[in-house]
């Protein structure tokens, strides 16, 4: 149906570019800010107009945040939740979409009912655990009374202890686990028909042979698109990494942007502030903008 | 090359069951031709041969082996699906060569082997493509070169011409044909499609309700079928078959009444049952409606296949197709007389469907010809 509607259209584009610029002027404000100087960034009010001292906030921003290190830490955080989550998720909806068993089901309900759970309301007991890996082990065997008896057969005292606060493990484990990535597989391969796992199986392949040579392969725009999803995720985690990176050195990027801010009684450089903001969130917008045709394509269908 | 015995086999799913209790011996290197309206189970029994599906109950085997527990990969099998079942990430050289790729072949022989495959399909211009770059015809030779390539014991064909257009079919069934005959390997072939199942079979196997119907060669198929299935499932036009009763005197009394000649023992000997009676268009004769012993009916429309014609002609309200020889003029509604010869006449209870009574000779030749 074509429509010749010239005012209504008028309007639509009105409405559309307002939101627009409402939504891109937070960034030129961040974009603009961080070229002036401290003079000019603290004058009521802002001037709009960018200056010259883009480069200079940049480089001081770099130094003070120690950006350096901290964007290693936090490529290296962001890769490592994005990869395992693919991994895991793409293993994950196979079992269930590929193999018949007793209960899953109930597993599938399990991981799609963790949507609910996300780690914010979780955050106590997964500190704890992080703190020491092994302390359910220790618990049961402390109920089971397995401590008292080992004490006294063997004069041990049993204390298992594997603590994994500030090291990748600790960072990285507790937010592997993704039902949304496990959701997005299994519809996947809920679309893939069942003849080509029949052939495959035909052709003498087993189930892993079928999974690397077969399933990987036809999901690649799926899983490319989880992993930028999930790399921006990762990479804006704040919560999680403020409270498991408690030694200063080992901190990523988001967390640090704080060192930045301006303390109440400190120089109000909010130029700097705004060049590390650039800075930190340049990553995930580069990788969105690399992907961005993989991405949509693995959202919106399969590869035909 | 094997032989494949199918012993006592059943498939239900849960409590429904499916296929009931088949037994078949095949031979080695013979084609078979598994022929049946959907969901009369042919396809499950192929699957189970190939180990897709589990055997609920009896025993298969291959060459002498049972291969009831065993896997697809451990039987021996190729099988060629409905839809081709390419993989569409890989070229057609990968697709053809994967069984190899996973056997653990090296390479090279990989490579060769691939060549000599492909020269035998003529697709040696397409190994570089994806299979979405195909036509249908050229990704159903890709599938059959993908099962050829293992060299297996046993091929499986699963109703794979029914995505191809009529003149690709007609091809193809060639072809298959002429691969059968190099290759030598045993081969099911399942098929709802009768002429497919004519053309190609050694040896048909009709099925019906998850039963086996009638195991033949294509001709006593056709001329001897079994059972009231059969007749009204193979051939076109299907078997006229006409529901009635024997009476005393020994001629079959339609349910509209009309008398039609029984050869006299025959009568005898079904007199009081009742019975369907079967005549193939082509062993009916038209003649002009004042013919004595002719059976007067009315012309309906006229099929014409080209090489011949039938008319379907309306028989005191039911149908009964005729076919017609030379050049007579018809047109619909003329009135017709129909000659059945008595010995050309198919009898089967008509509580059972079972084959009572054949044709003593195959029409205009003998049976062992």
């Amino acid at each position: 149906m074509i429509e010749r509607t010239p005012i209504f259209n008028l309007v639509c584009y009105t409405i559309l570019a307002l939101g627009l610029v409402i939504a891109l002027l937070p960034f030129a404000i961040v974009i603009i800010a961080s070229t002036l100087d401290l003079h000019a960034v603290n004058t009521v009010p802002m001037p709009l107009t960018p200056s010259v001292h883009f480069w200079e906030n940049l480089q001081a921003a770099w130094v003070r945040a120690d950006l350096g290190n901290k964007l290693v830490h936090s490529i290296i955080f962001a890769v490592s939740v994005a990869a395992g989550k693919v991994i895991l998720s793409s293993m994950a909806a196979f079992t269930i979409v590929y193999f018949r068993f007793p209960g899953r089901y109930v597993i599938f309900w399990l991981i799609f009912i963790t949507l609910m759970l996300p780690l914010e309301v979780r955050i106590v007991p997964t500190y704890s655990i992080a703190a020491n890996a092994l302390q359910p082990f220790q618990a049961i065997l402390d109920v089971t009374g397995l401590t008292s008896l080992i004490a006294y057969l063997f004069g041990i005292q049993v204390k298992l202890e594997w603590g994994l606060l500030n090291s990748y493990p600790g960072l990285v484990l507790p937010l592997v686990a993704t039902a949304t990535g496990t959701f997005l597989y299994r519809q996947f391969y809920l679309t893939i028909p069942d003849e080509l796992a029949e052939a495959s199986k035909m052709d003498g392949s087993g189930p892993v042979r079928f999974f690397l040579d077969i399933l990987l392969p036809l999901s690649r725009a799926n899983m490319i698109a989880l992993f930028t999803i999930m790399f921006v995720w990762a990479w804006n985690q704040y919560l999680w990494p403020l409270l498991i990176t408690t030694d200063p050195k080992f901190g990523i990027a988001v967390t640090e942007l704080k060192t930045l801010i301006p303390s109440e009684f400190g120089l109000p450089d909010w130029n700097v502030a705004m060049a590390g903001t650039l800075i930190i969130m340049s990553p995930p917008l580069i990788l969105v903008i690399l992907m961005q045709r993989w991405f949509v394509r693995g959202l919106i269908s399969t590869e035909k | 090359m094997a032989p494949i015995s199918i012993r006592n086999v059943k498939k239900s799913y849960g409590k429904t069951p499916v296929v009931h209790g088949v037994d078949l011996e095949i031979r080695s290197g013979e084609f078979i031709v598994i022929l049946g309206p959907s969901g009369c189970g042919k396809s499950t029994l192929l699957r189970m041969v190939a180990g897709l599906e589990e055997i609920s109950d009896g025993e298969i085997a291959i060459d002498g082996t049972v291969v009831n527990r065993l896997e697809p990969r451990q039987r021996g099998c190729a099988m060629v699906f409905q839809n081709y079942a390419l993989y569409p990430h890989m070229t057609v050289a990968e697709n053809i060569g994967y069984a190899l790729k996973v056997s653990g072949v090296p390479k090279a022989e990989r490579r060769q082997r691939v060549e000599s495959v492909a020269k035998a399909l003529s697709l040696e211009p397409f190994l570089d493509r994806r299979p979405m770059a195909l036509s249908g015809g050229q990704r159903q030779r890709v599938a059959m070169g993908r099962a050829m390539i293992r060299e297996p014991k046993v091929f499986l064909f699963d109703e794979p011409l029914s995505n191809l257009d009529a003149k690709l079919r007609i091809a193809m069934r060639a072809e298959i044909r002429r691969l059968h005959r190099r290759l030598g390997a045993t081969s099911i072939f399942v098929t709802h499609d009768q002429n497919e199942a004519m053309t190609l079979a050694d040896r048909i196997i009709v099925m019906n309700a998850g039963k086996v119907e009638q195991v033949g060669t294509p001709e006593e198929v056709y001329h001897f079928p079994s059972s009231r299935f059969v007749a009204g499932f193979v051939g076109s036009p299907a078997m006229n078959l006409l529901e009635g009763r024997v009476n005393e005197e020994g001629a079959f009394v339609y349910d509209q009444g009309r008398n039609i000649a029984l050869s006299p023992e025959r009568g005898r000997a079904f007199a009081g049952h009742r019975v369907v009676l079967g005549v193939r268009a082509e062993a009916a004769r038209l003649v002009s409606p004042e013919t004595p012993g002719a059976l007067p009916a009315t012309a309906d429309f006229i099929e014409e296949l080209g090489a011949s014609r039938v008319v379907h002609a309306d028989f005191d309200g039911l149908p009964f197709a005729v076919a017609l020889t030379g050049n007579v003029r018809l047109k619909p509604g003329d009135r017709i007389g129909i000659m059945i010869d008595p010995d050309a006449i198919h009898l089967y209870s008509a509580d059972t469907g079972a084959g009572l009574a054949a044709p003593a000779r195959m029409p205009s030749k003998s049976v062992d010809a």
